[in-house]
This record gives structure tokens, C-alpha cells and sequence, in this order.
């Protein structure tokens, strides 16, 4: 009856797509090392960080190797308990694109 | 691209009160998460901060109005849809959200909920379970899975608990839904239909507590309880309400759903009579 289709990007057979570039904001003092956003970021963007912050928690920073990986999805911001963590779309790129 | 640039403000800072944070909630809670994707959904809705009142009642959850930067009442145990409707009723144009826990909504003030709903009031009702009374030390509540351990049944719990969403469907809420505090996407947009939705909604919120509950019952962290969602969910809007209550097996689903979405006439208390005769021949 019914076939299934394998999902695939409509603009996958042009020449250029702009995967969205994020840069990751954090506010370290609030941060308590739940580590929702380190475990569940779909990028694997962050790491605990190595320093503590005045209240003696590992906060996350943007682990070695991933400083392009964030695609901006927010979803660090909306899970994390303590706003603590937001993205905004990276500026340099979009001036680079124009 | 450079690493990350620390600030001291969020965006969600505009409706919060920021001076206050880091607030007192356990490291793991998902309490915070939950307001998050409050806010997030209140700025999505367009419903301007002056005609928003957030009212909570007692416990962890209850302090969630104290953190808005908005119009928000901090209640007596239970009766935070009784302050609900009394706003709502004397300023109909107020849009009115009730975030509290379980215990609140479910126990103390459970018969509260459950005449806002027959009522079909005009009310936003979030209700984070996270199973126990966790600030009082984990007691077993309404909403403890039978055979869990709390600081009160430490055999086990031999009661059954509610089914939420069976139960505010049953007596006539318009839009009930549940999700937890990892579902953070469907959890914001859940939200925002149910503020901008005519009647009672209801959003149930299942939300760690790795200090209450997760540690008596051997869950770990909050992060571990967070993982525990994320392999036990699913997700079907269609699902039987009688079939969506919560135990403690791994084998069973946690069944997660934006379950009803329907059509009530709303709730208000100075209708005229002829709008009573409208609704009762069906022109309404």
C-alpha cells in the first residue's frame, strides 16, 4: 500500500547550503555541574570546564576541537535549569556570507 | 570562531528576576527547565507581560512565581487555582497560569483542580510531578508510583497513584498534555498552545528530583533521571488516557502526548441568560 521514503534535505542537490553557526554565551556563576546541556547538546559542543566557579561547581565551556560545531538549535538554553547558557547565531559568519 | 563568551545576563533575564538567581534548587532539579521553557513560551505567545499573572502554590514548585520578574502570587498550600480564579474572574482579561508541583495541585488542592476543569475555567495549569514532596524530605504523595520507596514508605508504596492527564481529561479540561523536563521543545510549544488555548489546560511535567526521589529509589543523579526519560519515552498523542499512568518498571513506556484538544464553552460567571439559551440550543 504504502511505501516509506527515506527522509533527505530538499536542498541537498544545490551547490551551497548554510548549515546555521551558534556561539555558545554562558554565565558561569550560575551554572550547578547538572550537566543537562553537556549531555544532551546534539552537537557535543561542551565539556565541563576545568576551573570552578565561586560556588565550587565545573561549569560548561566549549570543548577543545568543537569551537565550529554549534548550530545555534537553543536547546542548551531551553534545558538548562539555571539560565545559565544561551546561543545566538554567530555574527562573523553571517558577515562573511553577505 | 572563537569558544564561548561569558556574560552576566540571559535573555530570559528580562522576565525574570535575575538578582535572586542562582536560586535554591537542587543541582539536577529539573524545576528550572521547566521555567525556561515557560518563559521561553510566554515571549513566543505575544500575550504582553502586563495582562500575564503567574500564581504557584507551596512547595519547590511554588517558588517559581517568586523568580518571574512579572505580576505573580505566591499562595496558600493548595489553593493556587482558587486565587486563579478569583483574578480571572474579576479581570477577564487577564491571561492567568498556574505552575505549581503535584502535591499542590493533586492533594492539597485536588479538589480545586479538579472544578476548575468541570468549570472549564479560563486557566494554564503546569504541573511539575516529580513524585514525591520533595522539599519537605521525600515523602510518598498522590502521584508515587506503587511500589516506590520515599522517606514514608520505605517498603515500598502500596497506593496507587493518580493518572493526571486520565484524570483532568474525565472531568473536562479542553487541552491536556504531558511531557518532561528533557522534551524541552514540545514542552515550550505545549505551553504556548495552552496559554493562547480558551479554557483549562493542562500540562503535566514530569521532572527529576535526584534528592527527593532519585536517591531513595536508586535513579542517581539528575542527569541519570533525565537519561531514565529519555529511554522509557514515548510519544502518542492518540494514546488511551485509561493506559498513560506511571509505575516504576523499566518495561513499562512512559507515554508522553499532546493527548486532548477540544472545544468547551468556556466558564464565566456574568453570563446572561440569552448566551445560556444560545449554548443550550447549540448556537454557541
Amino acid at each position: 500500500m504504502s511505501t516509506i521514503v527515506a527522509r533527505r534535505p530538499l536542498d541537498l542537490d544545490q551547490e551551497q547550503f548554510r548549515v546555521p553557526r551558534g556561539q555558545v554565551y554562558i554565565i558561569p556563576h550560575r551554572c550547578k555541574d547538572c550537566q543537562f546541556c553537556i549531555d544532551f547538546c546534539p552537537a557535543d559542543v561542551l565539556e565541563r570546564s576545568t576551573q570552578l566557579n565561586a560556588k565550587g561547581y565545573h561549569y560548561a565551556v566549549v570543548a577543545s576541537g568543537k569551537e565550529d560545531a554549534c548550530v545555534n538549535c537553543r536547546f542548551c538554553m531551553l534545558v538548562c535549569p539555571e539560565f545559565a547558557i544561551y546561543s545566538e547565531e554567530a555574527q562573523e559568519v553571517l558577515s562573511a556570507d553577505q | 570562531m572563537a569558544t564561548e563568551i561569558v556574560v552576566d545576563r540571559h535573555p530570559a533575564d528580562l522576565l525574570l528576576r535575575s538578582d535572586r538567581l542562582p536560586h535554591i534548587w537542587c543541582p539536577g532539579c529539573g524545576l528550572g527547565s521547566v521555567m525556561s521553557c515557560y518563559t521561553d513560551a510566554l515571549m513566543a505567545s505575544g500575550i504582553p507581560v502586563e495582562r500575564h499573572v503567574c500564581v504557584s502554590g507551596i512547595g519547590c514548585t511554588g517558588r517559581v512565581a517568586g523568580y518571574l520578574s512579572l505580576d505573580s502570587f505566591h499562595t496558600t498550600h493548595g489553593r493556587a487555582i482558587p486565587y486563579a480564579l478569583g483574578l480571572k474572574v474579576s479581570n477577564p482579561d487577564l491571561k492567568v497560569a498556574v505552575i505549581s508541583g503535584d502535591g499542590d495541585l493533586s492533594s492539597i488542592g485536588g479538589n480545586h483542580l479538579i472544578h476548575a476543569a468541570r468549570r472549564n475555567l479560563d486557566l494554564t495549569v503546569i504541573c511539575v510531578n516529580n513524585f514525591n514532596y520533595g522539599m519537605t524530605g521525600g515523602q510518598a504523595g498522590p502521584t508515587t508510583p506503587y511500589g516506590a520507596t520515599t522517606s514514608t514508605t520505605p517498603d515500598g508504596n502500596v497506593e496507587q497513584p493518580f493518572n493526571l492527564p486520565h484524570l483532568v481529561a474525565a472531568v473536562g479540561a479542553v487541552y491536556v498534555a504531558r511531557w518532561t523536563s528533557l522534551h524541552v521543545r514540545q514542552l515550550r510549544d505545549s505551553i504556548r498552545t495552552a496559554l493562547l488555548k480558551p479554557g483549562f489546560s493542562f500540562v503535566e511535567v514530569l521532572s527529576p528530583c535526584p534528592v527527593g526521589f532519585g536517591k531513595a529509589n536508586d535513579l542517581g543523579d539528575g542527569i541519570d533521571e533525565m537519561r531514565f526519560y529519555r529511554r522509557r519515552s514515548i510519544v502518542d498523542d492518540n494514546a488511551n488516557l485509561e493506559d498513560v499512568g506511571l509505575t516504576m518498571s523499566e518495561d513499562e513506556p512512559i507515554v508522553l502526548g499532546n493527548f486532548v484538544n477540544r472545544e468547551r464553552t468556556v466558564f464565566s460567571p456574568s453570563v446572561k441568560k440569552w448566551a445560556i439559551e444560545e449554548v443550550l440550543n447549540g448556537q454557541a
